[in-house]
């Protein structure tokens, strides 16, 4: 009894925390970021970047948000001729996820006209959060 | 599984590099429905100490690991008696993602059982409660395990 109680228990709690977390845009403080350093380059992604923000979203088969995401993601970027929307398979660019430290899908990373990342979501990104995010990058 | 070929649909600002194959698409609240019961089943495995329930559970989560949630015993009660009752908007999603989720089940309540029947009490009751906290996770929250876990999975390889 006990033991189900503390199951239950830590289980709520870190669901509810979870989905607090997950989707809100935070801005980069990494080192490559300091330093300016691109986080991609259009060869690696097989795909040019935005003349001003690139959304570049890691996604799985094995996940049910990664699709809603591309949806919302391709939505809030149609009609942006300066932003593109890149959503790549996580499972075949190995090599990126480990070196941008991608952990769970769907992530999505912003980066600005030069490539640096200047922002990410982890989790299914919220519309008004994304909107603000491009409005902030010049 | 019978998978059929689409033609690309991407907007011209986006580009897809992967997925030109239309997945198979079920009730995303199927699963949800499945994880409570296998919440409730479990739970009362762990208040019991029984290895028959989990024995029952292993054997949705095997039927679900191979042919897909929607065959299970609850994805079969949903279909024929919750989802009529239900009102409101369905929304799709691939049934890759939860039948991942009904493959973690499986391998946890393997080691559950194999556990019981060695009578490794520890072991079982790690094991079942892991899987009673994805279940609950997935019923309560719609947690998505396969976002959660594949890519770190990938990532070993």
């Amino acid at each position: 009894m006990l033991l189900l109680g503390f199951v239950l228990t830590a289980t709520i709690a870190f669901g509810l925390w979870h989905k607090r977390s997950r989707g809100q845009v935070r801005s980069t403080r990494s080192v490559e970021s300091a330093l300016q350093t691109p986080a991609v380059t259009a060869e690696e992604i097989g795909a040019s970047l935005g003349s001003r923000v690139t959304l570049l979203q890691f996604s799985t088969a094995f996940c049910s948000p990664c699709r809603a995401t591309k949806a919302l993601l391709a939505d809030v970027v149609s009609g942006l001729p300066d932003v593109v929307h890149i959503d790549i398979d996580a499972e075949s660019h190995l090599d990126l996820v480990r070196r941008l430290h991608i952990n769970s899908t769907p992530t999505t990373l912003i980066l600005d006209r030069n490539g640096i990342e200047v922002g990410r979501a982890s989790g299914a990104p919220k519309r008004d959060q994304v909107i603000a995010a491009l409005a902030a990058i010049s | 599984m019978t998978y059929s070929h689409v033609t690309s649909t991407a907007a011209p600002t986006s580009s897809s590099t992967h997925d030109s194959q239309a997945p198979k698409l079920i009730d995303a609240r199927g699963p949800r429905f499945g994880a409570a019961v296998t919440s409730l089943i479990l739970a009362s495995a762990l208040l019991t100490h029984s290895t028959p329930l989990v024995v029952i559970s292993l054997a949705f989560f095997l039927i679900g690991s191979f042919f897909g949630p929607q065959f299970t015993p609850q994805g079969l009660i949903f279909n024929k008696v919750v989802k009529p009752l239900l009102k409101g908007e369905v929304v799709k999603e691939d049934i890759r993602p939860p039948r991942f989720a009904q493959q973690v089940g499986l391998l946890f309540t393997t080691v559950a059982v194999v556990a019981g029947l060695a009578s490794w009490s520890g072991l079982f009751l790690v094991a079942v409660s892991a899987c009673l906290a994805a279940a609950t996770l997935n019923a309560l929250f719609n947690f998505c395990l396969g976002c959660e876990i594949y890519l770190l999975i990938a990532r070993l390889r």
